[in-house]
């Protein structure tokens, strides 16, 4: 038997197109994954485009990685890691039924996402102050490779547009937050949430290449 | 086989088209913020459609202006963005959503059972994401609109003088719909098939929709990073694909044809499931070889990924990449050609019913054909490097992009037109319009060919004396084209007003679609329908819609 609370799930958030709320999470889950993928494809590009100019220029890929902040990168990594570690934990805590809990573990993970966007503008300060800018721009005095201004084209517009989606990650959070706060999640669903989960830990699986192929790489 | 008896004409249609789709909800609100599958499909083919106008009045401007070899109507700039508005409008706001979101939109759930796709929401946010994307393309496309080509090739694109920021944003937000289409029919396939319907029930259409979504979803976003990357090149000009800082502009070229080169297969696939529904409609024939059209679909779309660089063979990649591509630029045209043997396998001593849309088959398979045959041949290294950027290549690309592709979205249009609004267009000016259309598209392109093998580079505003005889009659043809096209659209407008009602299943079809009402319902079907048998199986004789005659049998029990 079906228990009372699977029923009112049916009856909150079964679409009138699908047979039941298992089918409907599973084409969700599916959807989502598919969503992950064209997003690996978006940042692919970019990442096709950093190995080839990394083999045309290693020398000068060496040299940029030096003026990268590796403590203040590192840091960013371990915030980042963390806010997803809470992310699951939320996830785990809605399907246990502790709301509250649920709640505060999205908000530990909103202060993560915050501090790493800190984090990385005082970064991003502390390269526009050296003039570390990409292409012609670039007008550091300490920098020898001409390419070098390559490594900065391809580290502006990989962080940034991984910064566009920890912005768009956290619009996602924070309205999961919401949601958890009025109780929408029940063991019984939790798809929205589960789905902002993956959202979010793409963001971080993202940030982990990029961390080893700017800061690391010499 | 016959067609089903003709009495069925006659039937009263109120008390089944009262609940038709169309019907439910006649306000502009009603459409414009509907859920269902089948109004967004309809939506989506009105956009289409127009595109297909715009993209042909420029066409049309192009050719007249190429009736002269000099100067003549419009200056060369002009010239240039026409020929740049013609491809980005065919290519991204026609080709790439014709049949995939209008047609694959209202038939796929229809085919598999479902009342909906999966993502109904979403579907409707594709529709608007495409317009809105139209929309600033076209906005920027006025307002001193790009002249690169549709394939803003670097450094031109980057250093271009031109305001090319709306129309790389346009086509960007675009492929955002395009994506959200494919996810949509991939979910929906995956997991709203009818209790029943296996993988291996589907429909051909679905399973060439099916690879065309696997293209969408995986390529569209390398062509996103890519225009993003070209717009921040354009406004900040940082130098990514600019040989003087550094940067190599055919890191771009493999970037583009990485998404353009499968794009092609997004046009071309559901082209491909149309004709292989049609085929076995026409021919009231089980299909040969139901599984290897399948499998050649998702073949298609595997090793169209693996071909792109067919495309830069002079661009200065290495003697190695070039055969490498040219070798796997092949398995297309076997994966191609398991596909015509199977539809002239089915034809073969099949009932055929020569109806407007099987004018379009015919069409289809020669133009496909003979676009292949010389697609090959482009594919040879030694023979390419005559004919590349030559109107050899403009006339390769349109036999198949808009001779193959338009015929199969013509013969989309007019086998499903009763399905879609219930309504019969004139059959006698069908015929007509179809061979206007054939001549014409021959007419067209064939100079073309003859054109790029003398050596007529493309693109180019003006061309030598003598190359103006065939420049003429590739003019007179479109001309012939445009005239076709009319006539169409005169006869279909006439169908949607005064057309007699159609029976449910008019052309006595086996496909799954016609197991409910033309125009069906708004949630698809009256009751769960049942598949016991295969899609197109003509062994037994089509299932009908309880008619006057036989009002007691319900959708998809008899037999």
């Amino acid at each position: 038997m079906r228990s009372e609370a699977a029923v009112r799930a049916d009856e909150l958030h079964l679409a009138h197109h699908f047979s039941s709320l298992e089918r409907q999470t599973d084409a969700a889950r599916l959807g989502m994954w598919l969503f992950l993928a064209t997003e690996l494809l978006l940042f692919g590009g970019l990442f096709c485009a950093y190995s080839y100019y990394r083999w045309m220029f290693p020398d000068a890929w060496a040299e940029g990685s030096h003026h990268m902040s590796v403590g203040l990168g590192t840091i960013n990594t371990f915030i980042l890691l963390g806010s997803s570690f809470t992310v699951a934990m939320s996830i785990h805590f809605a399907r246990v039924a502790k709301p509250k809990l649920t709640v505060l573990m999205l908000a530990i993970s909103i202060v993560c996402g915050l501090a790493f966007m800190g984090l990385k503008g005082v970064e991003y300060a502390d390269h526009f102050k050296h003039g570390l800018l990409p292409g012609k721009y670039l007008t550091s005095p300490d920098v020898h490779e001409p390419a070098v201004g390559m490594f900065f084209v391809l580290y502006y517009l990989t962080t940034g547009l991984h910064a566009i989606h920890v912005i768009a990650g956290l619009t996602v959070l924070s309205v999961m937050m919401v949601k958890a706060h009025r109780g929408v999640f029940t063991p019984e669903y939790y798809t929205p949430l589960d789905m902002g989960g993956l959202y979010w830990h793409l963001v971080d699986i993202i940030w982990i290449f990029l961390y080893p192929l700017l800061y690391l790489v010499v | 086989m016959s067609q089903p008896a003709p009495s069925s004409a006659q039937h009263p249609s109120g008390a089944h088209h009262a609940d038709s789709y169309l019907t439910d909800g006649t306000t502009v609100m009603s459409w414009l913020n509907t859920r269902d599958h089948k109004r967004v499909g309809v939506m989506f083919l009105i956009c289409v459609i127009a595109m297909l106008f715009m993209g042909g009045v420029f066409a049309m401007l192009i050719r007249l202006k190429l009736l002269f070899p000099g100067a003549a109507f419009i200056d060369a700039l002009t010239y240039n963005r026409l020929f740049t508005l013609h491809g980005v409008v065919m290519v991204f706001f026609f080709l790439i959503p014709a049949i995939p979101s209008a047609f694959g939109n209202f038939l796929v759930p229809l085919m598999i059972g479902a009342r909906d796709v999966a993502f109904p929401r979403l579907n409707l946010l594709s529709l608007y994401i495409y317009l809105a994307g139209a929309g600033l393309a076209l906005w920027g496309m006025i307002h001193g609109a790009a002249d690169t080509g549709w394939t803003f090739y670097a450094p031109y694109s980057t250093t271009s003088p031109e305001k090319l920021f709306p129309v790389l944003l346009g086509v960007f937000i675009v492929g955002f719909s395009s994506i959200v289409t494919g996810i949509n029919f991939i979910v929906t396939i995956h997991t709203m098939r009818a209790p029943g319907l296996t993988w291996w029930k589907m429909p051909l259409f679905v399973w060439g929709i099916y690879g065309t979504s696997i293209i969408q979803v995986l390529a569209t976003p390398v062509l996103g990073i890519l225009l993003l990357s070209i717009a921040v090149e354009h406004a900040l000009g940082w130098g990514l694909f600019d040989p003087a800082r550094g940067g190599d502009p055919l890191l771009m070229q493999h970037l583009f044809w990485f998404y353009s080169h499968p794009a092609v297969y997004i046009m071309i696939l559901p082209g491909m499931g149309v004709i292989s529904e049609t085929v076995c409609a026409s021919a009231h024939k089980n299909p040969f070889g139901y599984r290897a059209i399948a499998y050649s679909s998702i073949g298609i779309a595997f090793v169209g990924f693996f071909t792109w660089g067919h495309h830069m063979f002079v661009a200065g990649q290495s003697t190695f990449s070039n055969g490498l591509f040219a070798v796997l630029s092949m398995f297309v045209g076997i994966f191609t050609a398991i596909k015509t043997f199977n539809w002239v396998g089915t034809l073969y001593k099949g009932a055929i019913a020569f109806k407007t849309f099987f004018a379009y088959i015919c069409g289809f398979l020669y133009f496909l054909v003979f676009g292949g045959m010389t697609g090959i041949a482009l594919a040879t290294v030694s023979l390419d490097v005559h004919w590349h950027d030559t109107y050899f290549v403009v006339a390769h690309f349109h036999f198949i992009m808009v001779g193959a592709a338009l015929m199969a979205f013509l013969a989309a249009l007019h086998y499903w037109w009763p399905k879609m609004f219930g309504s019969r267009y004139h059959e006698g000016w069908g015929l007509v319009a179809a061979v206007l259309i054939m001549l014409g598209f021959n007419a067209t392109f064939i100079p073309q060919f003859l054109l790029g093998n003398n050596g007529m580079p493309r693109r180019y505003y003006t061309y030598p004396e003598h190359f103006r005889a065939l420049n003429v009659a590739s003019t007179a043809g479109a001309s012939l084209l445009a005239f076709g096209f009319i006539i169409i659209a005169v006869y279909l407008a006439v169908a949607l007003r005064y057309g007699r009602r159609t029976e449910q299943n008019p052309w006595g079809s086996k496909g799954f679609e016609w197991l409910t009402d033309s125009p069906p319902p708004t949630h698809n079907f009256h009751e769960d329908p049942q598949y016991p048998e295969d899609p197109h199986d003509y062994r037994t004789p089509p299932l009908t819609q309880p008619s006057a005659a036989h009002p007691e049998v319900e959708v998809g029990h008899a037999v």
